[in-house]
């Protein structure tokens, strides 16, 4: 499944990285403690996320994550949305939490 | 012109202590009971850093005076990211700016029961309140602004225990964000600072981060300086003419 398909099921808000929502995503990942997310999300996994610290993209970009869902209709700070851009990271908005995120995400069959 | 090492002495410091402001923190935490046991485990300087307030540190200062020990005021701020920072302070009106800040990016109401009191005293151990604010909470603050308004106001930033698995900067943020201008950084075992990829070479130091009496100067740093000032304390992070911070 594309991104592009995840933010028209769940209605999310894109902030950036519009042109690289074909991107394949392989499965998911849901955390904020961004220790935990270098440690264990996967290369293509979409991460779930509320941190909006600048540090998200450079953890997002290292590990090659599909892209990025803020919840809880966090805005992110003007700095990660600049390094997202510079990144080429998709960077979503949903106002639901990440509990509901991860759920539906699991219902359309990113597992 | 360089200072003989002769000028210098080494000062034991505990630079993060809670007093019975912290909702976490034992209500044994009093100025007396503080000072009685800093003055026994031989300590020189104390920091008093409660979460995210520093109501206790006058009546802390007046109490450490009376026995010789330097107390210098502070605050552990949390930031949004729910990362803690210990910001330390020359003199009270800077304190007190910062914990004006602090206040105004801070909020809820502090549940007693769930959390614990968050009792204000003077230096005779008596209670003159109860904060009411939620002071366990994290501010609107990011790392960033936190460590910025420490500045603003002359302050010192270390970011606190950066080896726990929670509340520290590298848990939540990963690593040490580029920029961010810490001067310096808490660890809890000093033996596994190799092991810990900070970026860029900063300064550490340890200390006790107690909440229970016993705890306090479990941990310290020595400061190799001239004297037991604040100032002195920044030159001593800067590594200044010989100055260093053992641990």
């Amino acid at each position: 499944m594309k991104i592009r398909d995840i933010v028209k099921t769940l209605g999310l808000k894109v902030i950036s990285g519009e042109k690289f929502l074909d991107i394949e995503v392989t499965g998911g990942y849901a955390g904020d403690l961004l220790s935990d997310a270098l440690a264990n999300s996967k290369k293509g996994n979409i991460w779930i996320t509320l941190q909006i610290h600048q540090n998200i993209i450079a953890v997002a970009s290292s590990k090659e994550l599909s892209g990025i869902i803020i919840v809880n209709g966090r805005k992110p700070e003007e700095e990660t949305l600049k390094k997202a851009k510079e990144e080429k990271i998709p960077v979503m908005i949903s106002n639901l939490l990440t509990y509901e995120v991860a759920g539906r995400l699991y219902e359309i069959g990113i597992r | 012109m360089k200072l003989e090492s002769g000028d210098m002495k080494e000062f034991k410091a505990d630079m993060h202590i809670h007093t019975c402001l912290s909702p976490c923190a034992d209500l044994e935490m009093s100025p007396r009971n503080i000072i009685k046991e800093a003055k026994k485990k031989g300590l020189d300087i104390i920091g008093i850093c409660d979460h995210n307030s520093a109501e206790n540190f006058p009546a802390m200062e007046k109490s450490a005076n009376i026995e010789g020990i330097k107390a210098i005021g502070g605050i552990e701020i949390t930031s949004r990211e729910e990362v803690h920072i210990l910001g330390l302070f020359g003199n009270e009106r800077d304190l007190f700016f910062m914990q004006e800040a602090v206040y105004s990016n801070l909020h809820g109401v502090n549940d007693e029961e769930r959390y614990g009191l968050q009792v204000v005293v003077n230096e005779n151990d008596e209670v003159l309140g109860f904060n009411n604010k939620l002071l366990i909470g994290a501010t609107e603050m990011s790392v960033e602004e936190v460590v910025d308004l420490i500045h603003k106001f002359n302050g010192i930033a270390i970011a606190s225990h950066i080896d726990r698995e929670g509340f520290s900067i590298i848990a939540n943020l990963g690593f040490i964000p580029e920029g961010l201008k810490l001067d310096a950084l808490e660890i809890i075992e000093p033996s596994k600072r190799d092991k810990i990829n900070t970026g860029k070479d900063f300064v550490f130091i340890t200390s006790s981060d107690a909440h229970l009496i016993n705890d306090i100067g479990k941990r310290y740093s020595c400061f190799l300086m001239k004297e037991s000032t604040f100032e002195e304390i920044r030159k001593c992070l800067c590594k200044e003419n010989g100055r260093e911070v053992i641990i």
